[in-house]
């Protein structure tokens, strides 16, 4: 890879980070902090494409003279002109394992996976483990229903004994997946870095349960606190439960993670 | 214009080969004056289908068939794999780019007598200082490979700058704070990732010192650092080592994503409850995961069947060794180096987290 193929890979890269930062597509893979510096290290390899091709094809001129590295050139030069021509493109100090770049480049621009869903799920167990055990926690926001995250109402669930919970109404919003007994559940997904930490939090639903809902369709669904528990086999952990009262399919939100 | 570029890229080749020929200066003018007559046909023929040719036709190819490609991509199980590779790309290039920028900035602009003054003279004595150097230093492991790079190119002893390699992922102030969050039960867990993370880094520095051969690390030559304006030096760096180690992270988020997908959590279950051998198989599996140091306090967070000690382990080896980092170290520092400094890393990793874990946890 010769390094002008190696910008074209670079100003490729950059521009695909660019681009997934400023549309909302970065959300499915990692925090929206880190969007300020993606968008930095886009422009960054941007311009190392830009000023690399500047360096490359300007005249020859200015170069050579400080180098004075063009001696061995001449040398080999006139002798080998072939081996030598080509030598850029396969040597070994221009990296070939670069060619591999085009693969995120790719996953970016033409295939954009979407944000983990059931199977990521189903592969590994719920995130909330007896280490998260905050003391107390602060009173539900108003409102009726009042909105909470699939996070918060399971710790509260899980922790607090719905204490917190009482007999208020909450609404939650997740996406369907099936449950250690088969049974639909709700999940979502939780991201501390990047879609390779991430892991669900899931939620067992009693009551008027949604049914019928193939598997990442995502739902709100409004209940009130419900004291069953079971237990993830993936980790041994628990998973509270939702007296579900009623629920509405809807479109997946713009962070699909907690 | 393709002899025009071709000799502006040749002279750098050829120094790789005879970097301290400087003998045939006479030539010089033949060199850049003769070619384009004497052997241009010849030669145009072959640069037609250079590498940027071969890239753009590889371009167009996959727009084209860009429907029946992500069609492939499907399954679930696939999708969930393109999710995790891309995700892992998507964190690591802002530290890539970073520490790509630092490390160029390192081997251009500073001087080499800077490093002798700030470090002691004494080897033994510059490990300790590099590893706390790596205190301050945020970063993720993905820059801190360039970095130790041109730390050795600009005259560092190497076995500080390995310390310096293995700290600065581990122990930065960021990675401490996240693994106080995740761990709100356990501060002392933090203590001990410290701790252990630090003594790891300078056992592996003084190891260096004592058994470690230089002629194991065959940093690549980079003739354009030593010459031109400091300019091209600079962007030139920054080319070579954002494709390079880019391309070793491609390589490492792969194998991270496969065993992400391939690995269910639940087969980790059976071996929670074996001491010895919870240790090894988290040990194992910080290798494989491949993640981030800021976020691996999480995910050892939600081990909760294994056991505090196991979890450090986890802790500790995460950072100094994983798919990623390997790959990494082998294209910067060479086969031979990676092939030895891994394994000893990870077992010295695996002895003073258990140790650390047995007096703190």
């Amino acid at each position: 890879m010769n390094r002008q193929a190696q910008a074209v890979i670079l100003l490729l890269l950059g521009g695909a980070v660019i681009r997934a930062s400023l549309t909302d597509l970065y959300l499915n893979y990692v925090k929206e902090g880190l969007r300020p510096f993606l968008v930095a290290a886009g422009i960054l390899l941007v311009v190392a494409a830009i000023m690399t091709l500047w360096y490359e094809l300007r005249p020859a001129r200015p170069i050579p003279a400080p180098a004075g590295a063009t001696g061995p050139d001449g040398s080999h030069g006139p002798g080998d002109p072939d081996g030598h021509g080509h030598d850029d493109g396969h040597g070994h100090h221009e990296p070939r394992v670069g060619w591999l770049l085009i693969l995120p480049v790719l996953g970016l621009l033409l295939v954009a996976p979407p944000a983990l869903g059931s199977y990521a799920a189903g592969q590994a167990g719920t995130a909330l483990s007896s280490q998260q055990q905050p003391s107390d926690y602060p009173p539900l926001p108003a409102g009726d229903p009042v909105q909470v995250s699939v996070l918060d109402y399971a710790s509260r669930a899980l922790f607090d004994k719905g204490t917190s919970i009482g007999d208020r109404r909450v609404r939650l919003t997740g996406f369907i997946t099936a449950g250690p007994d088969g049974r639909p559940i709700l999940a979502r997904m939780v991201l501390s870095c990047c879609a390779a930490d991430g892991r669900p939090v899931k939620l067992g639903m009693t009551g008027n349960a949604p049914t019928g809902l193939a598997d990442d369709t995502w739902v709100e669904v409004t209940g009130r606190y419900s004291d069953q528990v079971t237990r993830d086999p993936v980790n041994d952990a628990e998973i509270p439960y939702l007296d579900v009262e009623s629920w509405t399919q809807v479109p997946a939100p713009k962070r699909q993670y907690e | 214009m393709t002899p025009d570029t071709d000799r502006s890229i040749r002279p750098d080749d050829a120094t790789e080969r005879e970097p301290t020929t400087g003998v045939p200066a006479p030539d010089v003018s033949a060199g850049v004056t003769e070619p384009p007559d004497a052997a241009g046909p010849r030669r145009r023929l072959g640069d037609r289908v250079g590498s940027v040719e071969v890239l753009a036709a590889l371009l167009v190819l996959l727009i084209i068939f860009r429907d029946p490609l992500a069609g492939q991509l499907s399954s679930p199980r696939l999708q969930t794999w393109t999710t995790v590779f891309v995700s892992v790309m998507v964190q690591a290039v802002p530290f890539l780019v970073f520490g790509v920028l630092l490390s160029a900035a390192i081997a251009v602009f500073v001087p080499r007598s800077f490093w002798a003054r700030a470090l002691p003279r004494h080897p033994a004595l510059a490990v300790p200082v590099a590893s706390a150097a790596g205190v301050v230093l945020p970063g993720c492991e993905c820059g801190a490979v360039p970095i130790a790079g041109s730390l050795i190119r600009r005259g560092v002893t190497p076995a500080a700058a390995l310390a310096f390699l293995l700290a600065a992922p581990a122990i930065n102030p960021i990675v401490l704070a996240a693994t106080a969050v995740a761990f709100p039960n356990n501060p002392e867990m933090v203590l001990a990732r410290g701790v252990a993370s630090l003594i790891v880094a300078m056992v592996m520095g003084w190891l260096w010192l004592r058994l470690g051969r230089a002629d194991w690390i065959r940093l690549p030559r980079r003739p354009e650092l030593d010459s031109g304006s400091r300019g091209l030096a600079f962007w030139a760096a920054v080319r070579h080592d954002v494709t390079h180690a880019g391309g070793f992270l491609v390589l490492g988020a792969m194998a991270a994503a496969t065993i992400n997908v391939l690995v269910p959590e639940r087969w980790l279950q059976t071996l929670a409850d074996n001491p010895v051998l919870s240790v090894l198989a988290l040990a194992v599996l910080a290798v494989l995961l491949s993640i981030c140091s800021e976020a691996d306090a999480f995910v050892a967070a939600s081990l909760s069947q294994f056991s505090l000690t196991s979890r450090l382990v986890f802790l500790v080896v995460g950072p100094m060794v994983d798919l990623k980092l390997v790959s990494m170290q082998t294209g910067v520092f060479g086969r031979r180096f990676a092939s030895r400094f891994a394994p000893a890393t990870f077992v010295v990793a695996v002895v003073v987290a258990v140790g650390v874990g047995a007096v703190l946890l």
